[in-house]
């Protein structure tokens, strides 16, 4: 394995359409689960002030920041609309052996 | 500890804005209350369901008060049919534009935008500069300096405070601040708040808004009647003084400069019909610590927190016993504010707690 995959946690830490918070290095991500299992990584802060999207809600591919309700898809780190106006850094992900694998490169 | 009376600023261009910076209140950690992370995703849970319901209700208020106003025009019987109209116009669109602005209260979100700029239009206010006001508004809550929405600035402006109950001041910046925007420019406040990026859209609406207003002048001279301005314009006026009513229950008479809801904002039970209108705002500390619950989840929330916070106010007579007398000295004494109690045990944030416990004494 590349040694920019990291080990995040277990695939059955995150809920179906649901998120948690992975920190490393100095660096913080939020994990994204959907209801049909797939899964996603992104930054963890919000790019338009410092909430933390693991404390937001998930909306089948949508994050929406607990701090004003500015949203994502997270699949693809687009910023959906005011006031987040800036695109979320994606990683890629990958499940093996039941654990959650992010590419932090 | 030495307090120093000094004249607060409350621009966000001002004194008071570096000062808020340089203390570590803008954009700051705020305090919030732990609730399992399943229980609040269930809260935060969106759906149509209830805003459709309530909005069709709100809709068929608005044909039966104004068809009957319509109805009865020329008699007494007009009046209460326009003071129901006007209400709904001119007051619930608060809630209506402050839930709608989150994007909360509908699941689709679509049917937030639509019902949002239908409140703002009513309400005068700019759906653009508004949304961001609002976020700065949650961002930084009665900090002063920063927060563009603090209703009532030390020493208050009590005759501001009395002539706002038809929107008198606010509508009348709010149209000056309308026709600056449809000549293409901000105010310099208000580009402190609003990306550049967004700006194309301030200027279009209030264009669109402006076109409005003139359509409802020249019906009004072209029937030589007030009525076309009962529904369209006027209402923003006339049926504006539950906003205040409400909207001095949130934060009026409270601290400043804190970082956590618990101390700076109210949570006031109402009955039925105010919570109505009010789309329970009335549940003020739990929808600032959580912005994502939509109204409809509010109450239990409430009940998830309480036990972590003040003594909510069982009544808006209450709460008023409370605010009346604090801003009346707070016209006097501009450093007094209400310090609301919290629940021994309770944690309090460790900023600025020691200025909390100074003040009113």
């Amino acid at each position: 394995m590349s040694e920019s995959w990291v080990d995040a946690c277990a695939a059955d830490d995150v809920d179906a359409e649901d998120v948690i918070r992975f920190d490393r290095d100095g660096r913080t991500f939020a994990i994204y689960r959907t209801d049909d299992d797939r899964y996603f990584a992104t930054d963890g802060w919000c790019t338009h002030e410092q909430a933390h999207l693991a404390d937001g809600l998930v909306m089948d591919t949508i994050i929406e920041c607990p701090k004003h309700n500015g949203r994502f898809d997270f699949t693809t780190g687009q910023a959906k609309g005011a006031p987040v106006c800036v695109d979320l850094q994606t990683y890629p992900v990958k499940v093996e052996g039941g654990r959650v694998f992010i590419q932090v490169g | 500890m030495a307090v120093v009376a000094t004249k607060r600023d409350y621009s966000l261009i001002g004194r008071d804005t570096k000062l808020a910076e340089e203390k570590g209140l803008a954009s700051a950690q705020w305090y919030s209350c732990s609730v399992p992370r399943k229980e609040l995703k269930a809260m935060m849970k969106r759906s149509d369901w209830p805003a459709l319901r309530d909005t069709a209700i709100w809709f068929a208020s608005f044909f039966v008060s104004g068809g009957l106003g319509y109805y009865f025009w020329g008699t007494w019987w007009a009046v209460p049919c326009f003071f129901v109209y006007g209400v709904l116009y001119g007051s619930s669109t608060d809630s209506r534009w402050h839930e709608c602005g989150h994007g909360t209260a509908f699941k689709t979100r679509w049917m937030n935008d639509v019902v949002y700029h239908i409140a703002c239009f009513m309400i005068l206010r700019e759906p653009t500069i508004w949304r961001w006001s609002h976020t700065r508004h949650h961002t930084d809550t009665i900090i002063v300096g920063r927060d563009p929405e603090i209703a009532a600035p030390r020493p208050p402006d009590v005759a501001g405070l009395l002539s706002n109950l038809f929107a008198l001041k606010s509508g009348g910046r709010a149209l000056s601040r309308i026709f600056l925007h449809a000549t293409g420019r901000l105010a310099e406040d208000e580009k402190t708040f609003v990306p550049d990026m967004e700006r194309w859209k301030v200027y279009a609406v209030a264009r669109i808004w402006v076109a409005i207003f003139a359509a409802v002048v020249v019906a009004c001279l072209y029937f030589r009647s007030i009525l076309p301005a009962m529904y369209i314009g006027l209402p923003s006026f006339y049926g504006a003084f539950m906003v205040i009513f409400f909207g001095l229950t949130q934060h009026a008479g409270l601290a400043e400069d804190v970082l956590d809801h618990r101390l700076n904002s109210r949570t006031v039970y109402m009955n039925p019909i105010f919570r109505f209108l009010y789309w329970n705002m009335n549940y003020h500390v739990e929808h600032h610590m959580f912005p994502m619950v939509p109204y409809h989840a509010l109450p239990r929330l409430h009940d998830a927190i309480k036990a972590d916070c003040p003594r909510p106010y069982r009544s808006t007579i209450e709460a008023y016993r409370e605010i009346i007398p604090a801003i009346l000295r707070q016209c006097k004494d501009p450093n007094y504010f209400v310090k609301r109690e919290l629940p021994s045990g309770a944690k309090a944030v460790p900023y600025n707690h020691d200025a909390v416990i100074v003040a009113a004494e």
